[in-house]
């Protein structure tokens, strides 16, 4: 999942401005099983911000809305009224729920209320970790279902470097070394020898180093190429 | 690993080649450059390790502070009269980068090259930078040896032109983790074209000898030369520090007593009732005792099968260098000729 987390209330506060009416959209996938920006946080959100404003002096208006998927414009078209009705739409969905309701609604200010963080997993309840870099080119059939990329600090292809110390990484000792988890995954299933093929240098074309990226399913599209 | 040596028998031909390839126990130390733009620093550190090191490492912004690059301060030693090792991590460049540096470097006279992953930003003093690690230190071996082997770019196009000819090392950390694995990267990166490896701090002998056995059943000394890295201890403290947050250093307890008793004669007492005099003396006593046990190391070192020089690391303490290799009995340094220059 897209897993993200509240930007604080000054900060949101100083995004909305003196706007006068505010919708706070909460989104019903990613960010709501994160707890991030469901219709839960969307509420809370709500009054927070009613509250607040109250109590600095500048009461307005702020109404809450939760679509289950802020990413699709299926899932916009039923708020579209109340969009139209205030000055700034505060999204709760990750960074593509802000981009899509600024593309889907151009003449609305849309400000994001999250910080998308990663594409990750909660380990235990409350916390969350990064599992995957959507780096285009899945390497994790040579890793033992382990990502260097998004797991070990250096994305080296051919670790581990010197910094592995006692299943840690160097940068912290609250982060796991992602090679000495590779290593041990490929040792328990008597696969070392694959750690002695050397991996060339990375495609990093399908990654965003080949500029914002872009899947085209012709055989799901339903455009005709005439039109 | 494919290398081809010219006809002259070297890869390069750089000293540190020259000295290894006849057989000599090598002698590499450390330089490294300033925190400012400052050329005197380079020239006054490179007299106090001229003719007590065959090349000396110039870092590639270690532990991630910025400094004078070091290709920057290698072209300043290389006019002092001595042979530099340029460092190049992947923290800072991307491919592009590496390979354009290099033939900078070439071409600016530099022979020899260590090939670095390099440490982690969030270490030194812009935490909040964005890293590359567009490839890694055993890619950047591949791409070099390839350069200057195969004389093409890491793209496969061929170079129009003299290709940049670097003696090509790596970095060994023999006891960090997975301790088992360790024996078996170190031979991923001769595979990948390591001509000279330059190992992590050595301070356990007997850990590093079980290491090196496991090296020798792969038969990967015979294919690269194995530097292994020292450095004299500055105080039992350093000793402590290191011993507690350096991953891959051991340092056996014999190391820590031997540098704490070297200070017996102050210890026991509060800050305060030293005299400023009183804690020069007992700087110079655990000086003098790291510069000792540093000595002892390198002896020791030099009977393991498979050890083909030491790499001395006297970080900001680059006077300890001579009397280290003097102590050692590694002075004066050989001297392999030149060999003569290929008609054109």
């Amino acid at each position: 999942m897209i897993v993200a987390e509240q930007k604080s209330l000054e900060e949101i506060k100083a995004l909305i401005g003196n706007a006068d009416n505010v919708l706070v959209v909460g989104c019903g996938t990613c960010v709501t099983v994160c707890f991030a920006g469901g219709s839960r946080e969307a509420a809370i959100m709500s009054s927070s911000l009613r509250m607040s404003s109250k109590l600095d002096g500048n009461p307005r208006n702020v109404d809450d809305v939760t679509v289950q998927r802020q990413c699709e414009w299926e899932y916009l078209d039923t708020i579209a009224n109340q969009v139209e009705e205030v000055d700034v739409v505060l999204s709760m969905g990750c960074g593509i729920g802000v981009q899509a309701i600024a593309e889907h609604f151009p003449d609305t200010w849309v400000v994001p209320g999250l910080n998308t963080a990663f594409l990750g997993l909660p380990t235990e309840q409350g916390v969350w970790a990064e599992r995957c870099a959507a780096c285009g080119d899945c390497v994790l059939g040579l890793t033992g279902g382990i990502c260097p990329i998004a797991r070990c600090s250096k994305s080296l292809l051919n670790g581990p470097c010197g910094g592995s110390e006692n299943g840690h990484c160097e940068i912290d000792p609250e982060v796991q070394c992602a090679w000495q988890l590779i290593y041990d995954r490929l040792e328990s299933k008597d696969r070392l020898e694959v750690l002695m093929d050397l991996q060339t240098p990375k495609n990093w074309q399908t990654s965003r180093d080949g500029g914002p990226r872009k899947i085209v399913r012709e055989d799901l599209r339903l455009v005709s190429e005439e039109e | 690993m494919t290398t081809k040596p010219s006809s002259n028998g070297y890869l390069v031909g750089s000293n540190l080649e020259r000295i290894l390839k006849a057989g000599h126990f090598a002698v590499t130390g450390e330089l490294g450059p300033p925190q400012s733009a400052d050329a005197e620093v380079i020239g006054k550190k490179a007299a106090l390790l001229k003719g007590y090191c065959d090349a000396v490492n110039i870092t590639d912004n270690q532990t991630a502070i910025v400094r004078m690059s070091s290709i920057g301060a290698g072209a300043l030693v290389v006019q002092a009269g001595l042979e530099p090792v340029i460092q190049m991590t992947c923290r800072d460049r991307n491919r592009l980068a590496i390979q354009s540096d290099l033939l900078g470097a070439y071409a600016l006279g530099m022979r020899n090259l260590l090939c670095l992953s390099g440490d982690h930003q969030t270490f030194g003093n812009h935490p909040s930078a964005k890293n590359v690690f567009d490839i890694d230190s055993i890619q950047q071996i591949q791409m070099v040896a390839a350069m200057r082997d195969d004389c093409i770019f890491q793209c496969g196009d061929q170079m129009k032109g003299p290709e940049p000819r670097f003696f090509v090392g790596a970095a060994s950390a023999p006891f960090a983790d997975p301790l088992e694995f360790r024996p078996y990267r170190l031979a991923k990166k001769v595979k990948a074209g390591a001509d000279f490896i330059q190992s992590q701090l050595i301070y356990d002998i007997e850990a590093f000898k079980t290491f090196m056995e496991k090296v020798r059943k792969l038969g990967v000394h015979e294919e690269t030369y194995f530097l292994a890295g020292v450095g004299p201890l500055k105080s039992p403290g350093m000793a402590r520090y290191m011993k507690n947050n350096v991953p891959g250093i051991l340092i056996p307890d014999e190391i820590i007593t031997r540098m704490t008793q070297a200070g017996a004669q102050w210890a026991g007492k509060g800050k305060d009732e030293l005299t400023k005099e009183d804690k020069r003396a007992r700087s110079a006593a655990w000086k003098e005792t790291g510069i000792q046990i540093c000595i002892e190391l390198i002896q020791q070192l030099q009977e393991i099968e498979g050890v083909a020089g030491v790499h001395i690391m006297a970080i900001e303490w680059e006077e300890a260098v001579k009397p280290i290799v003097e102590g050692a009995g590694l002075y004066p340094r050989p001297v392999v000729p030149e060999p003569t220059p290929q008609p054109a």
